[in-house]
């Protein structure tokens, strides 16, 4: 073991390593596993019997699974988007302006924070029901904007609290209306914190099960749902497949959107 | 700031109460009252009102699965607490570049849908399962094990799927911690044991208490964890009052179980302000971990 340089910890960085290692083998070997079964001949994924596309032919063939799977990626697109401006405009509102119902309304944020994922699923069919709102598309949308909207305002907050209040307030007396000063001085400002509530938003309404499959109904399928039906009894080949492209296709978008973003600027 | 009226500033006030008001709060409010309806199967909730659906809370057959489930979500969260936080320790301790890397790393999982990642974890461990195959191999057991439809399974899962919600907030309380006060304690003598104890420990434990509520709520509602990797049987909350809705139909009592579970909330939100106070007191850190 390699004593650490470190004054105040003694613990050794082999050691160190050695625990990290286990945690990121801990969290990856699921995933290794369904990788390298898509592309394994054998059905049941026990013993490695060849190298094969077979499984991509497979999902390529199986449309409902096809669909629920661009249903999913279409509402964590949407409803990252709409959860990032709303919660920007939400954080906005708490941080900049006094209102009746102010503290309400962050408790209520709160409430969302904390709620377990059973008890807002359930507090969604509720009211869809007593609105009349169709299960599907829309209801699915909405309950995954809210779910993802406590994080957005938390990360946007947290950056609003470290501006310079100088800055917001000499616009304002340069005769910046309240629109102005959002669109030319804090918009600019809270970039890095939009982006990050996005792949939070993203990342989240990908991952849940819970909450959708209260609020989806037959006609709007999702990955979950489908995907829930499919391995309750048996094994599903192609679901190791849609698991490898869904890494990938996040992947993709997580490395190339800040790399456009940079270009812009 | 003078009030004046501005358009932006009015719009942005009314959609975040518009919002809040009818997507959250509103349905909280329906929760409760549903709770004390009477079942009706056509039109899944009627007059008149009574309590009969607390009531039933009591029933033994329910009160045996809130226990199990408690127990499950408990021993879930204290292996993600035993997990996390010395993970939380050594990532803190990283270089800001090397600690994002590490920190996406733990995200990237997160891209596959988690019944997903619960339906691999199944496969794993199966009698012909990759788990089954290392221990045999190794040789510590003669015939494969019987893994998958046991609590340790669904415990694997839950701490599986909930980890890096343990991680997060740990981090930020790592973030904060004063340096200096570890080397003046070192200064004055204390070994490491108790500038781990005395001083590590308690000013990060907004982080530790934030990460248990986060982690210990949830996990009683991951009815597919349960499902998948527990069998058919109703072990957890979630699976309970996921079939009072979906399958039985009976939504005031499904309504009921969850107002138990909101209720168990607020308790633990309570504990958790009180011990944050208690902390201020003893000169510890702001409240900031979930701000």
């Amino acid at each position: 073991m390699i004593p650490s340089n470190k004054p105040v910890l003694s613990l050794g960085s082999g050691l160190r390593w050695l625990f990290i290692a286990g945690v990121m083998a801990f969290l990856y070997l699921p995933i290794v596993v369904l990788v390298v079964n898509s592309f394994n001949e054998s059905k049941y994924g026990h013993k490695w019997q060849g190298f094969s596309f077979k499984w991509y032919e497979k999902l390529w063939h199986n449309d409902a699974l096809l669909e629920a799977f661009f249903n999913s990626l279409t509402v964590a697109t949407l409803s990252a988007t709409c959860a990032t401006i709303l919660g920007t405009l939400m954080a906005l509102a708490v941080y900049r302006y006094r209102f009746r119902f102010r503290q309400s309304a962050s408790a209520l944020i709160f409430v969302v924070l904390m709620s377990p994922d059973i008890v807002l699923a359930i507090t969604f069919l509720i009211v869809f029901m007593a609105l009349g709102i169709q299960l599907g598309f829309w209801s699915l949308l909405i309950a995954h904007i809210t779910f993802c909207l406590p994080f957005v305002v938390i990360t946007v907050y947290s950056q609003l609290k470290g501006f310079d209040g100088n800055l917001l307030e000499a616009a304002q007396d340069l005769g910046a209306k309240e629109s102005q000063v959002f669109r030319l001085v804090i918009l600019p400002l809270l970039r890095p914190a939009i982006a990050a509530s996005w792949l939070l938003s993203f990342t989240l309404s990908l991952d849940d099960v819970i909450i959708s499959s209260f609020v989806t109904g037959p006609g709007f399928e999702i990955l979950p749902i489908r995907v829930f039906s499919m391995v309750k009894v048996g094994v599903s080949p192609e679901v190791n497949v849609l698991a490898t492209l869904l890494m990938l296709i996040s992947l993709v978008v997580v490395i190339i959107v800040p790399l456009l973003l940079r270009r812009k600027t | 700031m003078k009030p004046r009226f501005e358009l932006f500033r009015s719009t942005i006030i009314l959609i975040t109460l518009f919002w809040l008001g009818l997507f959250v709060l509103a349905p909280h409010v329906m929760v409760l009252i549903t709770s004390v309806l009477s079942p009706d199967p056509n039109n899944l909730a009627v007059w008149p009102l009574n309590l009969n659906s607390y009531v039933n809370l009591w029933d033994s057959l329910y009160l045996n699965v809130f226990l199990d489930s408690l127990y499950l979500s408990l021993l879930a969260t204290g292996i993600c607490l035993l997990l996390g936080y010395p993970f939380a320790f050594i990532l803190s301790r990283f270089s800001p570049l090397l600690r994002s890397i590490l920190l996406f790393m733990m995200v990237v999982p997160f891209w596959t849908n988690s019944l997903i990642r619960t339906y691999a974890i199944k496969l794993l461990m199966g009698k012909k399962g990759l788990f089954n195959d290392v221990l045999l191999g190794v040789g510590i057991i003669d015939e494969p094990l019987q893994i998958l439809y046991t609590e340790f399974a669904v415990i694997f899962g839950l701490v599986y799927i909930l980890f890096p919600f343990m991680v997060l907030p740990l981090i930020s309380s790592f973030d904060k911690l004063d340096r200096s006060l570890l080397e003046a304690a070192r200064d004055l003598g204390a070994n490491g044991w108790h500038r781990f104890w005395r001083i590590i420990v308690p000013l990060t434990s907004p982080g530790i208490i934030a990460g248990c509520l986060i982690v210990f709520l949830p996990a009683m509602g991951m009815f597919y964890v349960a499902d998948l990797l527990g069998g058919a049987k109703n072990i957890l909350l979630g699976n309970l009052i996921k079939n009072q809705f979906l399958v039985v139909r009976d939504w005031p009592f499904g309504s009921a179980l969850s107002v138990s579970l909101i209720v168990l909330m607020a308790l633990l939100l309570w504990f958790y302000f009180k011990a944050n106070q208690y902390i201020q007191r003893k000169g510890g850190l702001d409240d900031d971990t979930l701000k």
